[in-house]
């Protein structure tokens, strides 16, 4: 090869065919290529090239959406490892979150996520915080502000799921009380205002056998169906609406014309 | 000594006195009028978003919190697993509380010479992504995950005894994100407290884009242009909702009753309970005859207030003191933001007609599980 110029060996994997087919710009260091390398990049392609320097402030956003954002994506790795050993039954799920800590290699998979998932909570609100101090759910962010909304109530349902899981006295006490409020909604909940209305003579219609509290836990009481029922919805559910909420919410956010910032 | 400061911080925490001392301090704080500057700067208020401020809640957090730790009941709550978020929220919520209003002054200072926001920058200079923000982004990401890490080392989540739907624990708290509608359940029904609240507070904050038709503050920290709006956010935020979830957390023990943060959790405390509906004020007290039979003949005077304090303050308020505010709006805002607000303003009111007189429902009807 015609390149006389030694190269040191971080140098030549970057010049590499393999390194150049994956990261097509090399390493950036021009202005053009590190353009580039945020466009070639489906991941980073999240951002826009060039920002206006309050927008990369800690100061100005805090990291707050970030890190929920990566807090989700830290509690979906370690939910998928937890989802390895647990089994979402009345019979195995507790001695399976034992087992989670005491026989599992790198047993602080369980705390990850728990300790991630009140981090995220907290995260969340914060970020709102800053959003509406920073004035940004102003036009033409209103929308944005609404999906965010949204992915609030989400996020702590996320852990309110979840928070059966463990299937021990904290766990089944917390979601009875929880889930009790839905025994109250008006017309839908048994021992709620207006349920006795929706009779058809003397057949009620709204009882504790087919009310929303019912469907909610599969069942009068906290138990086996409710067990499966949170499962699914912790694993799978939930997470699938947060993340088209999400797609929706970082696409708004550069749509309505990036990070919000004096007119 | 040590004790006659435990003892007072015990007596203060009471929701009675600190609810009060919040509401009474949030105008202070967060001056939403020109009355309420003039105090606010008297009282030196303003200095708490200066440098020395942030020492002073720094200082008096962890002092409470070094109290805490050393105490033999306060230990029990602050150690539990589950509430260290809490404890972690008693730094972080004074911390961006400040960071955001140290900077709202900064730029009002700003904005009252004339000059622009510090956020204000040329947009012809720009950073670019690569490297400035990947790089913050990736050093937040590693100092979080060690963090992450460090945590979940050294603090085991926490795992009672199996579950047993035979012996309910005293008292059964919902996780601590939820304990804030828990706790309004002392003052309202679950279908109030656990749904039409819910969906409010969902409602609301979706609104608050719709509503607030002020053009100022977007974009950069401020306080001044924008205070009315932030210091009814504040006054939930802060007042309605966290300070709600840290009673639901700390304050409340064995059958929901108040104990203070230094104080032993003794199930057979007991409270005198002696709730008054407002039906019974009126036919047995004021008229003195027995409730009369007929469910709605009964409640009507509940019907009446409630429907009065959702119609008469807002239409008086349209034609006196908001009348500018209305006709610039329009009534569907105007109406919007009267709704959720006078909702928001019913928790603090059913709240003091609870300490004051006793009052249990203002419209009590069992019978349809009705009770407001
Ligand atoms: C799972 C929850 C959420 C995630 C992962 C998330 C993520 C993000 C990210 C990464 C940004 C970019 C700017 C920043 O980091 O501050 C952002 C901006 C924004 N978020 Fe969120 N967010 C969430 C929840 C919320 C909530 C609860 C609200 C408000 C109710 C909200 C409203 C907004 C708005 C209005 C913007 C634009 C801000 C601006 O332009 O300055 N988001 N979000």
């Amino acid at each position: 090869m015609a390149d006389e110029k030694k190269q040191n060996p971080l140098e030549k994997i970057a010049n590499s065919q393999v390194w150049k087919s994956i990261f097509r710009t090399g390493i950036p260091v021009t202005r053009r290529q590190r353009m580039m390398a945020i466009l070639n990049n489906v991941f980073l392609h999240l951002h826009p090239v060039r920002l206006p320097k309050h927008a990369v402030k800690i100061k100005y956003t805090w990291c707050m959406g970030g890190l929920s954002f990566f807090l989700f994506l830290v509690l979906t790795i370690s939910g998928i490892l937890l989802m390895f050993y647990y089994r979402p039954t009345v019979e195995y799920a507790y001695t399976d979150i034992i087992d989670l800590t005491e026989q599992v290699p790198l047993g602080v998979m369980r705390e990850i996520h728990r300790w991630g998932a009140h981090a995220m909570v907290i995260a969340v609100w914060l970020h709102m915080f800053r959003v509406f101090m920073t004035g940004s759910y102003k036009p033409p962010r209103e929308f944005n502000w609404s999906v965010g909304v949204l992915l609030m109530v989400i996020t702590m349902f996320l852990s309110f799921t979840g928070y059966l899981l463990p299937w021990d006295q904290l766990a089944i006490w917390a979601v009875t009380v929880g889930t009790n409020m839905a025994r109250a909604h008006p017309f839908i909940g048994h021992e709620g205002p207006g349920a006795s209305l929706l009779a058809i003579g003397d057949i009620n219609l709204v009882h504790a056998g087919s009310d929303i509290r019912f469907a909610l836990l599969g069942g009068r009481f906290v138990g086996e169906a409710t067990l499966l029922r949170f499962y699914v919805l912790h694993c799978i559910g939930v997470p699938f609406i947060a993340m088209i909420l999400m797609a929706v919410h970082f696409w708004r956010v550069r749509k309505d014309g990036g990070i919000s910032g004096p007119l | 000594m040590i004790d006659i400061i435990k003892h007072f911080i015990n007596v203060i925490s009471n929701p009675t006195i600190s609810f009060t001392l919040l509401t009474v301090l949030a105008p202070l704080l967060f001056p939403p009028t020109d009355w309420f500057e003039k105090y606010h700067f008297k009282f030196g208020f303003n200095r708490l978003w200066k440098k020395e401020g942030a020492y002073f809640m720094f200082s008096c957090i962890t002092l409470f919190l070094i109290a805490g730790y050393t105490d033999e009941f306060a230990i029990k709550i602050l150690t539990k697993p589950d509430n260290i978020p809490i404890v972690l929220m008693f730094y972080l919520i004074p911390l961006t509380l400040w960071l955001a209003m140290n900077q709202a002054y900064n730029n009002d200072e700003r904005l009252a010479r004339g000059e622009a926001p510090l956020e204000q920058n040329d947009p012809k200079d720009k950073v670019l992504v690569w490297p400035d923000l990947v790089y913050i982004e990736l050093i937040c990401l590693l100092l979080f995950m060690v963090f992450l890490i460090v945590w979940s080392v050294y603090i085991g989540a926490p795992l009672e005894e199996p579950a047993n739907p035979a012996a309910t624990p005293n008292p059964s708290k919902a996780p601590w994100y939820f304990l804030g509608l828990q706790e309004m359940l002392v003052y309202f029904d679950p279908w109030i407290a656990g749904i039409i609240f819910p969906i409010f507070i969902m409602g609301g904050l979706m609104a608050i884009p719709y509503i607030d038709t002020n053009k100022k503050g977007q974009g950069y920290y401020s306080f001044k242009e924008r205070r009315i709006a932030i210091f009814i956010f504040m006054y939930g935020w802060l007042a309605l909702w966290v300070y709600l979830i840290i009673v639901g957390t700390f304050f409340r023990g064995p059958n929901w009753n108040f104990y203070g943060p230094f104080e032993l959790w003794d199930a057979h405390k007991v409270e005198a309970l002696s709730n008054v509906n407002l039906s019974e004020y009126l036919w047995v007290k004021a008229w003195n005859q027995g409730l009369p039979e007929n469910i709605l003949a009964r409640e009507f005077l509940g019907f009446v207030v409630v429907i009065l304090y959702f119609v008469v303050p807002p239409a008086i308020l349209a034609k006196t003191y908001l009348k500018e505010f209305y006709l610039k709006i329009g009534s569907t805002r105007y109406s919007t933001i009267m709704f959720f607000g006078l909702a928001m303003l019913s928790l603090p009111i059913k709240m003091y007609l609870r300490w004051t007189i006793n009052l249990k429902y203002i419209i009590a009807i069992p019978e349809w599980f009705f009770n407001i």
